[in-house]
């Protein structure tokens, strides 16, 4: 229980209930407010919604463990159970490292989205959203803004164990602060992915199940921790293909101050093909879900 | 506005092999509140989300203040306003947030939005909670916040589903409060119930609603006189006394009298009143003492048991008269 809410209890508890009825002039008034605000647009009204994602973090700070305790645990993980095998030392395997840890932290984070909406669609609360007169989508991609936020703070996060245990990214603060642009970029298409699975699974722990399953191969069978060179021809064939490589190849050119090639493309235009597929049949279920 | 509030044909909604709604017509005037009865189950929530553009019907039309809910949805839901049977607020938000977030997205101003969202809690009386969350609420201070916030812009139409199920009697009488104040003040509300009484109190029609289907239209009067004015149980006080005082209530009620398991029960379903004095006085006269007896409200199961011959699923409770 916060501060706040200490203070707002106890003030309730010093004041004997008042006569708190509802009074029937004052809603008489309230109703004769005839006044209709121009209609806001699709912008303002997803920012809006974006505003309510972080109201409830405020409410419900536990909501933010996922994205601060989880990183740091699969940081130091990682590093220190890979780092001496692969790379001979933790402070070597680091600079390979610490920019794929940022994208799996990040993309593994995104799942909770869906889980989230899965929550509020069953708590009927969407219901009013979307008999509001509003751009459809807004409370969606206000979900996904507020997401941002969360990716933004795993980001800094794990950049900062990163930085502890001995990263020094050549790109310098520009690098990392595009390389995590990038990364939001994408974690921002891959939302909606599961947006569309909470529209067409019913409860929070199928959402969870079918999207470990879809993360796992992208997330390991990918560069995040080790050169593909090692691999068995099938595997690398797969990592090839996987996005999420071509990404984490990106994010590393950007924070190691090298040249990105056509990954950024490729990402960029993964990103776009996802937000075309996943928007669109989000927003079609969305129209008449379960 | 000669248009009616809501008019539809043939509205059907399927889920897999359920008929949720299985075509349902309806013209419902504007003004006053129209009262949808029915038990659980039964299709009146399903029917109002389709109105309310929340979810699209699988065959038929309707037209809400003259507009299609399909091809019109979005001039539908900038007219309309829905407090569903569950909490359609947020609860991890406080009360302010919650109407100041439904005003923004109205398009208010940050300022406005405010404003707006202080006088609506004073009206509702929940001004001393706008800073608690909502899941901190009771269950009726739950409902005025849902009602509040569906009409932070005054809606032409309100969709009212089971407003008061679950609550306590003097939370009840509040809820009906505010909904006769937003009737006097000219919004049509669409209201769902599972209780007749509440029909009784609120609604110029009724629509009793059964299967996905509407079984019987009107006035609570009309649907009344279709299942008489209710139950009398009386319970004699020597049971040898029972036959006697059968033959006085059958002479007096002029309606048939049964006997129940109770060997000292009678019951009689009354379609006239004023025959209960009666025949309660003929019973004093002939020296028969009751034990008790009570005169019950017709309740939504008699209703049911007489539009359909089969009792309804959700029960409710008589009320002593």
């Amino acid at each position: 229980m916060t501060t706040d809410e200490t203070t707002a209890s106890a003030t309730m508890a010093a004041t004997p209930e008042a006569p708190a009825a509802p009074q029937a002039s004052a809603i008489a008034s309230a109703l004769a407010s005839t006044e209709r605000p121009q209609r806001p647009s699709a912008l303002s009204t997803s920012v809006t919604f974006g505003w309510r994602a972080l109201l409830k973090i405020k409410h419900v700070p536990e909501q933010l463990f996922d994205v601060t305790v989880f990183p740091v645990v699969m940081t130091l993980l990682f590093t220190y159970l890979f780092g001496g095998a692969i790379a001979g030392s933790v402070s070597e395997y680091i600079a390979y490292i610490a920019p794929g840890v940022l994208v799996q932290s990040v993309l593994f984070i995104t799942m909770y989205t869906g889980t989230t909406l899965r929550t509020d669609i069953d708590k009927g609360v969407f219901d009013r959203f979307r008999s509001l007169p509003i751009w459809r989508p807004s409370p969606l991609v206000g979900m996904l803004l507020g997401d941002a936020v969360r990716f933004m703070v795993a980001s800094i996060v794990t950049a900062a164990v990163c930085l502890a245990i001995g990263w020094r990214p050549e790109g310098g603060f520009v690098g990392v602060v595009l390389g995590v642009i990038l990364l939001l970029v994408f974690a921002f298409s891959l939302g909606w992915v599961w947006t569309f699975l909470s529209l067409i699974l019913r409860t929070p722990g199928a959402i969870m199940g079918v999207a470990s399953f879809v993360l796992m191969p992208l997330l390991f069978g990918s560069n995040i921790f080790v050169d593909p060179a090692t691999m068995p021809g099938w595997l690398q064939a797969w990592v090839d293909v996987n996005p999420v490589s071509d990404l984490v190849t990106g994010v590393r050119a950007l924070m190691n101050g090298e040249e990105i090639g056509s990954e950024l493309a490729i990402t960029l235009g993964w990103a776009a093909g996802l937000v075309a597929v996943f928007g669109s049949l989000t927003m079609w279920k969305y129209r008449d879900p379960r | 506005m000669a248009e009616l509030a809501i008019e539809t044909h043939g509205l059907v909604k399927t889920y897999g092999e359920t008929r949720a709604v299985d075509g349902i017509d309806l013209a419902i005037a504007r003004g006053g509140v129209h009262g949808f009865l029915g038990p659980n189950g039964a299709g009146k929530t399903t029917a109002i989300r389709m109105l309310a553009t929340l979810i699209r019907p699988d065959a038929g039309s309707a037209t809400v203040l003259g507009y299609d809910i399909g091809r019109q949805a979005d001039e539908v839901r900038s007219r309309v306003a829905l407090t569903g049977q569950f909490a359609s607020v947020d609860e991890d938000l406080t009360g302010m947030e919650n109407l100041r977030l439904i005003a923004k997205l109205y398009g208010y101003s940050a300022k406005a939005a405010t404003r707006r969202a202080e006088d609506l809690l004073e009206a509702f009386g929940l001004a001393a909670a706008a800073s608690r969350q909502v899941k901190k609420y009771s269950g009726g201070m739950r409902r005025r916040i849902d009602i509040a916030a569906s009409i932070v812009v005054t809606p032409e139409l309100l969709f009212l589903d089971e407003p008061t199920t679950g609550l306590d009697p003097r939370s009840r009488n509040e809820v009906w409060d505010i909904i006769r104040a937003m009737v006097d003040y000219g919004t049509t509300v669409m209201l769902t119930t599972q209780y007749l009484d509440e029909a009784d109190q609120l609604a110029d029609r009724i629509s009793v609603i059964d299967a996905g289907k509407i079984i019987a239209e009107g006035t609570a009067t009309e649907l009344k006189a279709s299942v008489g004015s209710g139950m009398l149980h009386v319970r004699v006080m020597d049971r040898a006394d029972r036959d006697a005082a059968r033959e006085i209530l059958l002479r007096e009620l002029v309606v048939d009298v049964d006997i129940p398991q109770d060997p000292q029960g009678l019951t009689a379903q009354i379609e006239d009143r004023g025959r209960v004095t009666r025949a309660l006085t003929a019973l004093d006269d002939a020296g028969i003492g009751l034990a008790q007896f009570s005169l019950g409200q017709p309740t939504l199961d008699e209703v049911f048991l007489s539009l359909t011959g089969k009792p309804a699923e959700a029960t409710d409770e008589e009320e002593a008269a």
